[in-house]
């Protein structure tokens, strides 16, 4: 189970180590101390926002690629997964288990960017088998955030 | 014109309307308030109990259940109150399960009380105990508790109340809305106080899974002697996030709980069936649900009495339920006055103490059930007020 600092800086890893510090029950040296810890140990490696890319006045196209490989010998899937993730364009890349091997996915600026990555630089890597190209529609929910719209405070104030 | 007030009931006509509601529909009406006011959890009901209700009702199970409650959930509480309580119950015939914990405050007070008995009621405390008390005809007994002893009721004052006349002692803890707790040893001591009397406990523990720190909540119940003078009430509104599903039980010796049961069946033939299917999930399956949102609120606590004591408003720390009890008595203001200026000036709506008795004065009740987010603001904003509040003091000297 994760311990507490990480679950609180996973809700909101803006918290300022006071707060934290307080919460935990706990010193701000201390919360120092220790997210410079699991800094060092690799296990924070770091600190991200969480957009909304619909309010975003730029528009974006996210595009969830299903990718069938050949493994190369001795290599196994890590070579070819390291070419996939070397362009910038590509946020996630995982080894799955199931009916195909990567799962990538991949953010840009219009579909058509999506179109040629996926035909230039996917298909021309020599052991890729196939793609699947699936588009992101609508976003609700992200990293355990709900994003269209929460349900507002409804509740009644005091006591009877 | 009929003139209704001398046909209505002279006692109800004398109960006076909870005084915080109009204070809180002025709020409701302003635009940007930020409330710490709600006694009522910020998390939804767990998904699982939500849709064993959807699926219950899927499947038409829709008709009264017995009178007592659904002989399956009856069992499922017996289990749960042994499993954290080490207390026994028949769940045949010593357990009612009600609309919520209210109703048992209520069926209670009523199977007990007659004209001319006394009933002592901790307080401060919830506004519901001393109004039934008055409807039945009993006196209310106020035993106000002091922030020095962490709000507990002591021996001592208790043995000060104790007359002739006493019939029931009203017992919250965790009690809203101090947040104090009632250890083992506290208890120990109450306990010894009544076990040679006749005075039953009304023991509401609705808040008793919102406990932090230390051993988990014990139940005066279980203290030796107690279970044969204690009716204990629960239910499952702040310990599952369940509010508006209106479902509460009481459990104590057979012989109370039948006429507690019979009132029950008269009034409110029996409780919400739906909400009863949902609750046997609750209390099998949602441990988890409950440790986590646990985990959430004591996090909250910390962050709020660390905000309030940075900011001037010191509070003993409060070892249950989702409140806190700041003294103001240092603004040199009365609750009401704190509350209101907070409000027209920061839009800040906190409760006065004193709605919840009279020894509730100079305190105010702070909720902490809200993101922690809302609560870094609110505490931001009662942070500018206290400021200014101590330039108006020193312009004042000068």
């Amino acid at each position: 189970m994760m311990d507490q600092l990480l679950s609180l800086l996973n809700e909101n890893a803006r918290f300022s180590n006071k707060q934290l510090a307080a919460m935990l029950g706990t010193t701000a040296e201390d919360v120092e101390k220790q997210i410079a810890a699991y800094e060092k140990q690799g296990i924070i490696r770091g600190y991200k926002v969480l957009l909304d890319h619909e309010r975003l006045e730029e528009e974006t196209v996210q595009a969830i690629i299903e990718v069938k490989v050949s493994p190369k010998r001795d290599l196994g899937f890590e070579d070819i997964a390291r070419r996939i993730m070397s362009y910038s364009e590509v946020d996630t890349v995982y080894l799955m288990s199931g009916g195909y091997d990567l799962l990538v996915i991949l953010e840009c600026k219009t579909f058509k960017d999506i179109a040629l990555f996926v035909q230039q630089r996917l298909a021309a890597l020599d052991s890729v088998l196939s793609t699947a190209t699936h588009f992101v529609l609508v976003r609700y929910k992200e990293k355990g955030v709900v994003l269209c719209g929460e349900d507002a405070d409804d509740r009644r104030s005091a006591l009877l | 014109m009929i003139d209704y007030s001398t046909l209505m009931s002279r006692r109800v006509q004398e109960v006076k309307p909870s005084g915080i509601r109009k204070f809180f529909d002025i709020a409701e009406q302003m635009d940007d308030v930020i409330s710490l006011g709600v006694g009522d959890p910020d998390f939804k009901t767990p998904w699982l109990i939500r849709h064993k209700g959807i699926e219950t009702l899927e499947r038409g199970m829709t008709r009264y259940s017995a009178n007592a409650g659904l002989i399956s959930l009856r069992e499922e509480i017996t289990r749960y109150m042994k499993r954290k309580y080490r207390l026994n119950y028949e769940a045949k015939d010593e357990v009612v399960v009600t609309v919520g914990g209210s109703e048992a405050i209520d069926l209670c007070i009523r199977v007990f009380v007659e004209p001319g008995d006394e009933v002592l009621i901790v307080e401060p405390s919830f506004v519901a105990y001393s109004p039934i008390v008055t409807v039945t005809g009993g006196t209310p007994v106020p035993i106000p508790t002091k922030a020095e002893n962490a709000f507990r009721l002591t021996a001592d004052e208790l043995r000060e109340k104790i007359t002739p006349k006493t019939k029931l002692l009203v017992l919250p803890f965790p009690n809203n809305p101090t947040g104090g707790v009632m250890r083992r040893e506290h208890l120990e001591e109450i306990a010894e106080v009544l076990r040679d009397t006749n005075i039953i406990v009304l023991s509401d523990e609705i808040y008793a899974e919102l406990t932090y720190g230390g051993e988990p909540h014990v139940s005066i119940a279980e203290i030796d002697g107690m279970r044969e003078r204690t009716v204990v009430i629960n239910g499952f509104s702040k310990s599952f996030s369940m509010t508006g599903w209106r479902l509460g039980y009481a459990c104590g010796p057979r012989e109370i709980i039948k006429q507690m049961t019979k009132l029950h069946q008269f009034a409110i033939m029996c409780a919400p069936t739906t909400s009863q299917y949902a609750a046997i999930e609750a209390l099998k399956n949602c441990d988890d649900s409950v440790r986590e949102m646990r985990d959430d609120y004591n996090a909250r606590r910390r962050l709020v009495i660390d905000g309030f004591t940075s900011i001037g408003l010191p509070c003993f720390e409060p070892e249950g339920a989702f409140y806190i009890f700041p003294s103001i008595q240092s603004t040199g203001l009365t609750s009401d006055e704190f509350c209101e200026r907070l409000l027209y000036s920061k839009k800040v709506a906190v409760v006065p103490g004193n709605a919840f008795g009279e020894s509730g004065e100079g305190f105010i009740r702070v909720s902490y059930s809200y993101s922690k987010k809302h609560l870094l603001e609110a505490i931001e904003r009662i942070g500018e007020f206290m400021e200014e509040l101590a330039k108006e003091r020193e312009a004042c000297l000068k």
